[in-house]
C-alpha cells in the first residue's frame, strides 16, 4: 500500500469528539447508569436491572404528567405554527417598516426564561397585575394560583407570546426567499390568493416550517422554567409537567434511580416524536401521482 | 388580434425605464426583443402582459385599450429566466393548472396536457415533481404550462439563459418550430444577437429604454439603422473607427488608407464612422483587395469553438473572431486583413449611410 497516511490528522477530530463526549455521551451514560442501579452513596451501588423502569412505567402521577405534556405541546403547535405563518404573511415585505416589525417581534425572544415567568406573575396578579386586576374588575374571576384552568390559560398565553415570534421569523425568511416570478406566474394563471398560498407559499416554506415544528415541539416538550416560576407545578398538579416532576423526584426526594429511568424514557419519547414529525413534514403532499 | 403599444413610457421615481415606445405586434408572429441587460426588455414585457402599468402611453389589443386591464383578464402566458413551476404539484398537474383554473372539462385537460407534454418531450416525466427534474426539463415543463393555455400573447423573458450551452441550442431549435405551429403572438427577449438571428421573425432592438429599430430580423442585422443598433446586434460588438474621407479615399489614424469602391463609392468628403463585424476581420488574405494592418495582440479569449482576438494598432482597438481555438502571446505582432466590401459607413451622427450588399450564398 503506497497510500499516504497521516496519523496527525486524527488530532483534527479530537475537539469534536471531546465536545460530544462531555456534552452528550457522558451525561447520557451517567443517566443510564443511575437508571439500572440503586445508589446509596459513593461505592455503594447495586445492580437492579429493569426495576426502576417498571416502577416508573407504573407510576400514575407520571402518566398524568406525560398526558398533560402531550396536550400542552399539541396546543402549542396548533396555535403557534398557524399564527406564526399568518403574522408572517401579513408582514410588510419592504421599506423601513420591515426593520421596525422585526425588532418588535424579536423582543420576547430576548428576555430570559425566568424573567418571563416573573413578568407574567405580576401581569396576571388579581390585586396589582394589569390583566388580572382588569379581568377581576370586569367581574371575571381570574387567578392562576387558584384555578387550574386559569393557570393553563396563563401558561399558554405566555408560551404563545414568547415563542410565536420565532415561528414568524422562520416563516418570514421562507416567504422572502420566493422569487417574484412565482407570484407573477400565478397572477398570469389567474390563481386566487388561497391558491397562491396553498401551491406556492406553503410548499416553499416546507423547509423552514419543518424546523419551526421540530424546535417548538422539542422546546415545549421539555418546558421547565416557565411553569416552575409561574405556578411551581400547581395548583395541585395541574401544571406539573414531566420535567418538573423529574426534578422533584431527582432533587426533592433524591431518588436517582427512578429519575434516571424516566430521563431515558423522556429522551426516547422526544427523539421518536421529532423523527415522526420530520418524516411526515418531508413527505406530506408530495410524490402522489394525481 | 394585434398588440399595439402607443408611446409607452415608464418612469420609476426619477429614473427613466422606457421612453415613448411605439410598436405593432402582428397576430401569430414571432417577435424577438433584443437588447443588452437593463435595456428595459423585462419592463416592456411586463407592460405587454399587464403586470405593470405604463406611466404614459397606451396598450391596445385588437383596437381595444387594455392599458389598465389587469393581467387576470388578459390572455397572456409567460416564461421566465428562473424555472417557475408549482413545487408541490407533479409535472402533469403543473401543465394542467392554467386549464383547471379556466375550468375546462377533465377529458379536454387530459388531452391537451398529454399533447403538450409530447411536443416538449416530457411525456415520461408527467408523474415527477419539479424538484426531481433537471434544469432543462423544468424549463420544458414551464414552457408547456405557458403554451397549453393557448393564450393570445406568449412572452418569454430570456428563457434559455439558465441552461447550459448544448441544451440551449437544442431547445432553441425546438421552440422556433413550436412557435411556427402556434397561432399565438410570441415575444422572445434575449441579449444575444446570435439567438435573435436563429429565432428569425421580426426583431425589436432596445437599448437604455429606447426603441432603436424594428423590422425583419435578418434585414435589421444586415442594415442596422445606426451605430447603436450595430453595436447591440453584433457579438462581440461591431468594430468602429473614425475615418476622414477625401477624394474617394478614407484615411484611418495610423496611416491606413481605404480606397472607396462599390457601396462606399458615393460617400461625401468629411468625417465618418466605419464599422466591421469581428467575424469579417481575418488573419489570412482572402482577396486581392484585402487591406493589411499590422497589429499587436492585447488579448485572446476562447469562446466555444471560436477565438476572439483583441488587437491594437495606432490608437485603435479591433476585435476579430477566428474559427477554431488559437493561442496568441500578449504583444505578439499579428497581420489582420480587412475587405472594404464588408465595411459599414455611418455619418457623424451615427446614422447608417452605406451597408455591404447582402450577397446570397455568402455568410
Amino acid at each position: 500500500m503506497d497510500k499516504p497516511t497521516n496519523n496527525g490528522a486524527w488530532l483534527l477530530v479530537v475537539p469534536v469528539v471531546l465536545l460530544v463526549a462531555f456534552n452528550a455521551v457522558m451525561p447520557l451514560m451517567a443517566v443510564v447508569n443511575y437508571s439500572v442501579q440503586d445508589i446509596f452513596g459513593p461505592g455503594q451501588a447495586y445492580w437492579v436491572g429493569t426495576e426502576w423502569y417498571r416502577e416508573v412505567l407504573g407510576d400514575t402521577r407520571l402518566h398524568e404528567a406525560l398526558l398533560r405534556q402531550f396536550l400542552f405541546s399539541g396546543l402549542v403547535l396548533l396555535i403557534e405554527i398557524p399564527l406564526g405563518v399568518l403574522i408572517a404573511l401579513a408582514m410588510p415585505r419592504r421599506g423601513w417598516a420591515v426593520s421596525l416589525v422585526l425588532v418588535i417581534l424579536a423582543l420576547p425572544l430576548l428576555i430570559p426564561w425566568n424573567v418571563i415567568g416573573t413578568i407574567w406573575i405580576i401581569f396576571t396578579r388579581p390585586d396589582i397585575g394589569l390583566l388580572g386586576y382588569s379581568l377581576n374588575s370586569l367581574g371575571i374571576p381570574f387567578d392562576h394560583t387558584a384555578s387550574p384552568l386559569d393557570a393553563w390559560i396563563t401558561l399558554m398565553l405566555m408560551e404563545v407570546w414568547h415563542w410565536t415570534p420565532l415561528v414568524v421569523l422562520l416563516a418570514y425568511a421562507g416567504l422572502k426567499a420566493i422569487p417574484e416570478a412565482f407570484y407573477q406566474a400565478a397572477a398570469i394563471d389567474g390563481a386566487s390568493a388561497w391558491k397562491v398560498f396553498r401551491y406556492i407559499q406553503l410548499p416553499k416554506m416546507r423547509g423552514v416550517l419543518t424546523i419551526a415544528v421540530l424546535l417548538r415541539f422539542m422546546d415545549s416538550f421539555l418546558i421547565y422554567a416557565e411553569p416552575f416560576v409561574l405556578t411551581g407545578g400547581g395548583p395541585g398538579n395541574a401544571t406539573t409537567f414531566p420535567s418538573i416532576y423529574l426534578v422533584k423526584v431527582a432533587l426533592g426526594q433524591f431518588d436517582l434511580g427512578p429519575a434516571g429511568a424516566f430521563s431515558v424514557i423522556y429522551f426516547l419519547i422526544v427523539l421518536l416524536f421529532s423523527w415522526l414529525f420530520y418524516q411526515v413534514l418531508q413527505n406530506v403532499g408530495r410524490g402522489k401521482a394525481r | 388580434m394585434s398588440l399595439v403599444l402607443d408611446m409607452v413610457g415608464k418612469t420609476v421615481g426619477e429614473e427613466m425605464h422606457l421612453e415613448d415606445i411605439s410598436l405593432t405586434l402582428e397576430p401569430g408572429r414571432l417577435n424577438v426583443l433584443l437588447g443588452p441587460t437593463l435595456a428595459g426588455k423585462t419592463t416592456l414585457m411586463r407592460i405587454m402582459a399587464g403586470l405593470e402599468r405604463p406611466t404614459s402611453g397606451r396598450v391596445l389589443e385588437g383596437g381595444v385599450d387594455v392599458t389598465r386591464t389587469s393581467v387576470r383578464k388578459r390572455s397572456v402566458a409567460m416564461v421566465y429566466q428562473q424555472f417557475v413551476n408549482y413545487p408541490s404539484l407533479t409535472v402533469y398537474e403543473n401543465i394542467a393548472s392554467p386549464l383547471r383554473i379556466a375550468r375546462l372539462p377533465r377529458a379536454e385537460i387530459d388531452r391537451r396536457v398529454r399533447e403538450m407534454a409530447r411536443m416538449l418531450h416530457i411525456e415520461r416525466l408527467l408523474d415527477r415533481l419539479p424538484a426531481q427534474l433537471s434544469g432543462g426539463q423544468q424549463q420544458r415543463c414551464a414552457i408547456a404550462r405557458a403554451l397549453v393555455k393557448r393564450a393570445r400573447l406568449l412572452l418569454l423573458d430570456e428563457p434559455l439563459v439558465n441552461l447550459d450551452y448544448k441544451l440551449r441550442e437544442e431547445l432553441r431549435v425546438e421552440l422556433r418550430d413550436l412557435f411556427a405551429r402556434q397561432e399565438t403572438t410570441v415575444v422572445y427577449a434575449t441579449t444575444e444577437p446570435l439567438e435573435a438571428l436563429m429565432m428569425g421573425g421580426r426583431v425589436i432592438v432596445l437599448d437604455e429604454g429606447r426603441l432603436l429599430q424594428s423590422g425583419p430580423t435578418a434585414e435589421v442585422y444586415h442594415r442596422p439603422g445606426n451605430v447603436a443598433v450595430a453595436r447591440v446586434f453584433s457579438d462581440p460588438p461591431m468594430n468602429l473607427v473614425t475615418v476622414a474621407v477625401r477624394n474617394g479615399v478614407a484615411m484611418v489614424a495610423g496611416g491606413l488608407h481605404i480606397p472607396l469602391r462599390g457601396h462606399l463609392a458615393n460617400l461625401p468628403d468629411g468625417r465618418h464612422s466605419f464599422g466591421i463585424r469581428a467575424a469579417h476581420l481575418s488573419t489570412r488574405r482572402r482577396r486581392e483587395e484585402d487591406l493589411e494592418i499590422v497589429t499587436e495582440v492585447t488579448l485572446a479569449e476562447v469562446s466555444g469553438s471560436e477565438t476572439f482576438v483583441h488587437v491594437h494598432h495606432a490608437g485603435v482597438d479591433w476585435v476579430l473572431q477566428e474559427e477554431g481555438v488559437h493561442e496568441y502571446a500578449l504583444g505578439e505582432p499579428l497581420r489582420v486583413y480587412l475587405d472594404p466590401a464588408d465595411l459599414y459607413a455611418f455619418d457623424h451622427l451615427g446614422v447608417l449611410e452605406a451597408a455591404p450588399p447582402i450577397a446570397l450564398g455568402r455568410r
